[in-house]
């Protein structure tokens, strides 16, 4: 029996190093990897980018200067870059850079008034368009009017603030790992309220610190890595695909059950491209264990049933065997 | 007959205390829900009192094995060939036919003899099967980041979730049972004082 136990507690102790060991590893991954952005796309308006790329698709660039009749070499301004690779790889990929800016930006050196150019945002062409109907971009606009952003600074706030124009991918419908999909949507959020030098253009608050403001989160790394910020600091809306409407932080979601339970808030939010199928192989929120596991909120019909079944049979079982137990001492005494 | 030294009951003592917390939490952190939040205890404290709860749990199964290393308690978890499932039956058959025709205990307690042949299967399995079992997939749940992603195809910390929760009820319907057959001594407390007193009272 010895040796049985010796067995044993080394095949535990095996399974337990082997676990370990494993650490961030996958045994047998099978995430997509071929997710990854790998566009070879061909502008047709190729040329007449290239034109801006050149000066502005990276930090620095050279131009002749004809007053001076000069070679110059310059720093170009960090908010006007606009990275060639990032912006066709972006949902705007297919545009010429004329289709937003003035046709005036062909010639060169630009003209300063250039600089009064009104810039779209995203409701001037997607709002009112039937092809974009269905992502409802009028009720977007609406909810990010009600948001705590546009509350507290709408003169310097706008959709680009988050959605750069020249980068911006929508990953969520696109992206078969959601992995990628959340560490990209967290990242515009970060960009800000983890970035100092962003983060006071917009505000007065003289520091940011988002690690200790979660300090009551537990598994706080896992919770950035597995859930998006909107899930907590939105408001849920189902006729939108993303919620737009970020609350104040008091009105954050902080009750644990609103995600670990069975009818968890991430259905309608971070699972909401998938969760169609409900119920896969008796396990309520399904989908959950595709891209992760939440306690609480995966839930398998089948072992509830069973344990249930013989969580009753052995008290009936007991039941019955202190009614022998009674009927025998009664026959005693 | 004195049969349970003093760091038995008190290891024993504190592993029923741990269960209790463990049963009632797990559940909890496993069937809250917002409309019945009230009920049971709160995710975020089911979560904080399961993990306390289980840290001395784990110590405490250290205490166990050391001990029964160290001492000779451990022969009481022994199991033999001989007539293993002969003995099985005869035990079987005592707690569910013959007890209540009056028949003896077909294996009475001794100093060398604790267990009877289903008590220390059961014993066994529950101390050095589902105990192991339990912990390591506990410590899959309590460190997420060092379990196994995926295994073929299905989630790593599902499979650990599901031996858990398995493990977790199994032994919940142990103590269940062992509460029970705790009542079938000399009289229905009788086994209860003796794990407090040390002192096995005879039939």
């Amino acid at each position: 029996m010895n040796l049985f136990m010796f067995r044993i507690i080394i095949l535990l102790t095996f399974i337990n190093l082997f676990s370990i060991t494993s650490e961030g590893s996958s045994l047998f991954e099978t995430e997509n990897e071929k997710a990854r952005d790998t566009t070879t796309f061909v502008s047709r308006f190729d040329a007449d980018n290239n034109r801006c790329f050149k000066c502005h698709g990276q930090e620095k660039y050279e131009y002749t200067n004809e007053t001076i009749g000069k070679q110059v070499k310059d720093i170009m301004c960090s908010e006007r870059i606009v990275r060639r690779k990032e912006f066709y790889s972006s949902n705007h990929r297919s545009f010429s850079c004329t289709d937003c800016h003035s046709e005036e930006y062909m010639k060169f050196p630009h003209s300063g008034e250039l600089r009064m150019e009104q810039k779209y945002i995203c409701i001037d062409c997607h709002g009112g368009d039937a092809k974009f109907a269905k992502y409802h971009f009028e009720e977007i606009d609406s909810e990010y009017r009600k948001s705590t952003h546009f509350k507290m600074e709408n003169e310097g706030f706008s959709c680009w603030k988050c959605h750069n124009p020249h980068t911006y991918k929508i990953t969520v419908r696109n992206s078969k790992n959601l992995k990628e999909t959340i560490a990209y949507d967290n990242a515009i959020c970060l960009n800000c309220h983890s970035n100092f030098s962003h983060f006071q253009l917009l505000t007065e608050r003289k520091e940011i610190n988002i690690i200790q403001k979660h300090d009551w989160l537990p598994k706080q790394t896992l919770h950035f890595a597995n859930v998006r910020c909107i899930e907590c600091h939105t408001q849920i809306n189902n006729n939108i695909p993303v919620s737009h409407l970020i609350q104040a932080k008091d009105q954050a979601v902080k009750l644990c059950n609103e995600c670990h339970s069975k009818n968890s808030i991430l259905m309608a939010s971070l699972y909401k491209f998938e969760s169609k199928e409900q119920r896969r192989d008796g396990f309520f929120n399904g989908i959950i264990l595709n891209a992760s596991y939440v306690i609480g909120a995966n839930r398998n019909e089948y072992l509830n049933l069973l344990s249930l079944i013989i969580f009753v049979c052995v008290i009936a079982i007991i039941v019955i065997h202190i009614i022998f137990r009674i009927r025998k001492n009664n026959k005693t005494y | 007959m004195y049969l349970y030294p003093k760091w038995i009951r008190v290891w024993h003592l504190i592993n029923a205390a741990m269960f209790l917390i463990l049963i009632v939490t797990g559940i909890s952190m496993q069937y809250t829900d917002k409309e019945n939040a009230s009920y049971v205890v709160g995710f975020a404290k089911a979560v904080k009192w399961h993990n306390f709860a289980a840290i001395i749990l784990v110590l405490n199964y250290i205490i166990f094995v050391t001990g029964n290393l160290l001492t000779n308690n451990g022969r009481y978890y022994r199991i033999g060939r001989k007539d293993f499932l002969s003995n099985l039956t005869k035990q079987f058959n005592y707690y569910s036919r013959g007890m209540f025709k009056g028949e003896k205990h077909p294996f009475p307690v001794t100093e060398e003899r604790k267990f009877n042949p289903l008590q220390k299967l059961t014993y066994v399995l529950a101390m050095y099967v589902a105990f192991p079992l339990l912990i390591i997939s506990g410590i899959g749940l309590l460190l997420p980041e060092i379990t196994i992603k995926t295994f073929f195809g299905v989630s790593g910390l599902i499979l650990t979730d599901i031996l858990h929760i398995t493990m977790g009820f199994l032994l919940s319907i142990f103590m269940v049972i062992h509460i029970y057959t705790c009542t079938l001594g000399a009289k229905p407390t009788s086994l209860f004082w003796g794990m407090i007193s040390g002192y096995h009272r005879e039939e």
